[in-house]
């Protein structure tokens, strides 16, 4: 009797039925009587879906190195274009995409790794501003250096998924979209999962909430920060050959409007949150896809970027600490 | 017996302010040993001189050898240090806690688990439980939890019974004993609470700014003149 009691589940955190809650899956519902009832529509979400995963997996890095280092990476999406070009040069020597795509993720792992110790360590604990500029000086140095090494002219890359089209009833959804949401998501559980259920995992999440009180059980948070770095590229990195396919070619501008539409992401999410982040990134993926073809018939695609910030800017009017943020209570 | 931790001519300092001006004190292997003093008189300043979280200078010898390195290395070799305010890392639940608690050792963690439960047999219930929503009460018990997870050789307490009902203190205080009895845990114990101490500790030590003012055994201590006028009340 006393097993039993034991087994039987005690009283969990009731997940509040909070208005976003209820907000997103109106949108859900929303998103899914409209692609039954259209296939434009479908095939529109879907795709998508596809930029949005893209947007969520980098906005999931800028949340990363936030959480950890207390400032957003200006850097992140030329780090990942900076990889992208990496993997560019890997097929070009002659490995096959998928080789080259992991392979790009394990020198992405070691490039974040080194980015933290030579460049960010050195200021850390300084102040904010003058870590985000060190962000911003990376910014432009990483630019630099791809220009030189691969000059600023369009190259031409292997898609990873060709062109063949499926069919979900009639509606066509392209092999591309769908690769690129499972490889988002794979990535995004891979590191979800690395976070819950490893010993480094907890300690990081533990030297990012309370670095002093980590240290004093034995965590070396400068260790771990530079991890966080590092897994922060790779997230970047699939990001950026997650686009690569979606712009057919490379340049060093790639990752630019990318990282525009992932810091809307992680500010939508609100900023401390990945699960925000991710949802942030679909939801500003879909937004922008539904918006020139849907019934709005004057915002033309020059027009995304314009609205896709009005809208960010009505949603923290309304709720200033993101879809999924929390203020932050501090005890004295 | 032998000197588990050693200080000689220990001083530290926040930026500018000094904060301890040559603090000597000995913890003998096996032994419960009480700090006490009044607000800034530098007991907190002192453990955390020994975890090297706070600019020090001076020479602190732990288990024979010159204690070196940063707050992580120190809590490596064996010394577990529950801070002001107890560390507890609040956003995690009470089993991830636990598991930070061991972050220093590698293996099999289930008797440990085991073991803690023998002392607090409520955690096992509450370990999928957010460690910020426990009480203050619960959630001193699971500092200590926590740090006994460390298997540590010696065990820093910062002000355990602050902000305890009076009640709870004393089964705080039974469970740190009991830890050092059963499980040979040396303790090193800032109070406030010169009462509580001094009945639990076997040596004590009065810090007055920075400095050590008195020192010997509890015993000696309770009957202490100036002891008893400034920190036990009559």
């Amino acid at each position: 009797m006393v097993e039993l009691a034991r087994k039987l589940p005690l009283p969990q955190r009731r997940f509040p039925a909070s208005p976003v809650l209820l907000l997103l899956a109106a949108a859900c519902i929303f998103l899914t009587v409209e692609s039954l009832r259209s296939t434009i529509f479908a095939q529109l979400t879907v795709a998508g879906v596809a930029t949005g995963v893209v947007y969520g997996s980098l906005a999931l890095a800028l949340v990363l190195i936030y959480r950890a280092t207390e400032v957003i990476n200006f850097a992140q999406g030329e780090m990942a274009m900076a990889m992208v070009y990496v993997a560019y040069q890997l097929t070009l020597w002659g490995l096959a995409y998928w080789e080259a795509f992991f392979l790009t993720l394990a020198i992405a792992f070691v490039f974040g790794v080194v980015t933290q110790r030579v460049f960010i360590r050195p200021v850390q604990g300084r102040s904010v501003i003058a870590v985000v500029i060190v962000t911003v000086g990376l910014f432009i140095l990483i630019d630099g250096l791809v220009e030189w090494k691969w000059s600023a002219n369009q190259r031409f890359m292997q898609a990873p998924f060709g062109n063949k089209i499926y069919h979900l009833g009639n509606v066509p959804i392209a092999r591309q979209d769908l690769g690129t949401i499972v490889i988002t998501l794979i990535s995004v559980s891979a590191l979800w999962a690395f976070f819950r259920f490893t010993k480094l995992g907890l300690g990081m999440r533990a030297g990012a909430l309370r670095p002093a009180a980590a240290r004093l059980v034995g965590v070396r948070t400068n260790a771990l920060l530079a991890v966080g770095w590092g897994l922060a590229a790779v997230l970047g990195a699939v990001a950026g050959l997650m686009t690569e396919p979606a712009e057919y070619v490379l340049q060093p501008t790639l990752m630019q409007p990318v990282l525009l539409y992932a810091f809307a992401a992680a500010v939508l999410g609100g900023l401390e949150s990945p699960g925000g982040a991710l949802v942030g990134g679909i939801a500003l993926g879909i937004f922008l896809n539904l918006l020139p073809s849907h019934s709005w018939g004057f915002v033309t695609s020059a027009l995304e970027l314009p609205v896709a910030f009005a809208a960010l800017l009505v949603v923290l009017l309304i709720k200033p600490t993101g879809l999924f943020g929390h203020r932050t209570v501090r005890k004295v | 017996m032998t000197a588990l931790l050693e200080l000689r001519d220990v001083h530290a300092r926040y930026g500018p302010v000094n904060a301890l001006h040559g603090v000597s004190l000995t913890v003998d292997e096996g032994e419960i040993v009480a700090v006490l003093g009044a607000n800034g008189a530098g007991k907190t300043t002192t453990l955390r001189a020994i975890s090297h979280t706070v600019h020090r200078d001076g020479e602190i010898r732990f288990a024979g050898n010159a204690l070196r390195g940063g707050p992580e290395a120190v809590a490596r070799l064996g010394v577990a240090h529950v801070p002001e305010g107890r560390g507890t890392f609040s956003e995690l639940t009470v089993w991830e806690n636990l598991r930070l608690g061991a972050y220093t050792r590698r293996g099999n963690l289930k008797d440990d688990f085991a073991r803690v439960g023998s002392y607090f047999p409520w955690l096992e219930d509450r370990r999928h439980q957010q460690a910020g929503t426990l009480s203050g009460g619960e959630q001193q018990m699971l500092a200590l939890a926590r740090a006994f997870m460390q298997r540590p050789r010696l065990l820093m307490l910062d002000e355990p019974s602050l902000g305890l009902a009076p009640l709870l203190v004393t089964e705080v205080f039974r469970i740190v004993q009991e830890l050092n009895e059963n499980e040979g845990v040396t303790v090193l114990v800032v109070e406030q609470n010169a009462h509580i101490a001094l009945q639990l500790a076997q040596t004590a030590y009065v810090l007055e700014v920075g400095r050590v003012a008195l020192s010997g055994p509890s015993a000696d201590l309770q009957q202490h003149e100036s002891v008893r006028r400034s920190y036990l009340g009559y």
